[in-house]
């Protein structure tokens, strides 16, 4: 299997690129411990969503609506057993899902390559994200919660910035 | 059979699985199941890397503390005379293990202070893995006695109830959660009121009348009234009295650092554990105050 194919929408061109075997798992499984555990000993960790960042970047490399929405729901729910019994389940599968087919529809067609592209993309992720999970609250299950604040906006830049920089990272895990 | 475009497929199938998560959050409100073997399976795939993250933080941070207290007595080797260096290695390094000690003690003289009570100490591997809830994930299960509602406090004061027990791990909802609370009283009023989390830091005091008086400063305590905490244990401190009709608005801190939790201990029983509270604590008054609000609805 070549390594990387490319396909071409008019006048773009974009790369599909694939990923050495086991990375996506170990990613996933690596981001949901990371969430859990660093608060623990660094509560301003909290802020960050490592979960929502690998969706971001499978989805852009992997560029399949499909398999990008199967593997933010997969990290959402996993999200939710790992929240607590008082986060049912589907709470960040539904907001995953959607980022996962958000990001795979929008990285083909799209060059979502350049670091600056990638921060102003993972913000507006982190905003319809927080968005999604808002409407799940207030419509779904009848729960107040604020819109949007100061806070979620610093939370935002705080994880563009870091999401850009894990970005790179990854990079290097492509075949 | 109708042919789904394959533009639109994807499209379909994102709608698929959005209906499918919707009716799965629906049948988790309408039956209040919350999905238990799903989330034994999460805990299980994740909690060894969490078990093996909480022991290698617990080496680096040695080895980085060991670290800065050689640098440290470095630069004070410049200014100071050769015979003194080794004393002061040694003083820099008791004091390094007796700070990494510290915690642990007040867990050990906790226990031993009471050791008519059952508990057990547990290590904080987990947190909640989002923002959307406050909760922590203990080494402890039910093989160790740990079962639902036990309460889980720390010697600074209440942390929360455990909310699930599986075999080896636990998770715990801690009080400042949105779902989080405990029956409390004011220590020296009396007054008995439900303190509840709201998803911040600073819990509130519920159901306190305006003309009732309550003051900043003032500590609150478990009132037993719950059935999970035993009476009197240290729950926070008032740290905003606003007045309201017909209830004030009383915003409370945590006694326990909830923020910080590393180690934690869960009471298996409902016995009285007497804390060394700094106000005093009547027992006269506190059975006036329990007359008082039995009437009082709390959260569960």
């Amino acid at each position: 299997m070549n390594d990387t194919y490319d396909f071409h929408a008019g006048e773009t061109h974009i790369e599909v690129h694939k990923f050495f075997p086991g990375v996506i798992l170990v990613l996933t499984v690596a981001s949901l411990v990371f969430q859990a555990s660093a608060p623990v000993y660094f509560p301003k960790l909290e802020m960050l969503d490592v979960p929502l960042l690998v969706t971001i970047y499978f989805g852009l490399s992997r560029r399949n609506p499909s398999t990008g929405l199967f593997l933010g729901m997969v990290i959402g729910l996993a999200q939710d057993a790992l929240s607590g019994p008082t986060v049912p389940l589907g709470f960040y599968g539904i907001a995953k899902t959607i980022i996962g087919y958000l990001a795979s529809s929008i990285g083909a067609r799209l060059d979502t390559e350049h670091p600056a592209a990638r921060f102003a993309l993972i913000f507006g992720f982190f905003v319809v994200h927080q968005a999604t999970l808002v409407l799940i609250r207030r419509l779904l299950l009848a729960q107040p919660e604020a819109w949007f604040n100061a806070h979620l906006a610093i939370a935002g830049g705080v994880n563009a910035l870091l999401g850009t920089l894990l970005f790179l990272a990854f990079d290097r895990l492509r075949r | 059979m109708v042919a789904i475009p394959s533009r639109h497929r994807s499209l379909a199938l994102l709608g698929g699985v959005l209906l499918v998560q919707v009716l799965l959050l629906a049948v988790q409100i309408k039956r209040d199941s919350r999905g238990r073997l799903i989330r034994v399976w999460a805990i299980t795939a994740t909690s060894p890397f969490e078990r093996a993250g909480a022991w290698a933080f617990g080496k680096v941070r040695g080895v980085w503390t060991h670290y800065f207290a050689l640098g440290s007595t470095s630069r004070e080797n410049e200014a100071l005379r050769v015979e003194n260096d080794a004393l002061k290695l040694t003083i820099s390094q008791l004091q390094t293990k007796a700070a990494e000690a510290d915690r642990l003690a007040a867990l050990l003289n906790f226990r031993q202070a009471h050791e008519q009570v059952p508990m057990v100490g547990a290590r904080v591997i987990a947190a909640s893995a989002g923002t959307a809830s406050r909760t922590i994930e203990i080494d402890r299960g039910e093989r160790d006695g740990i079962h639902r509602n036990m309460a889980v406090i720390t010697p600074e004061g209440a942390v929360g109830k455990v909310i699930e027990a599986y075999r080896d791990e636990s998770q715990v909802l801690l009080l400042t959660d949105k779902y989080g609370g405990a029956g409390a009283m004011l220590v020296s009023s009396r007054i008995q009121a439900p303190v509840s989390g709201t998803g911040d830091p600073i819990m509130l005091m519920n159901y306190v009348a305006t003309e009732d008086d309550v003051k900043v400063g003032e500590k609150v305590v478990t009132s037993g009234m719950d059935k999970i905490f035993p009476r009197d244990i240290p729950v926070g401190t008032v740290v905003e009295v606003k007045a309201g009709n017909p209830f004030k608005l009383i915003r409370v801190q945590p006694a326990a650092k909830l923020a910080q939790l590393e180690t934690v201990i869960v009471l298996l029983t409902q016995a009285p554990v007497e804390f060394k509270t700094d106000a005093p604590t009547t027992q006269a008054g506190a059975q006036a105050s329990d007359d008082n609000a039995a009437g009082k609805s709390e959260k569960p």
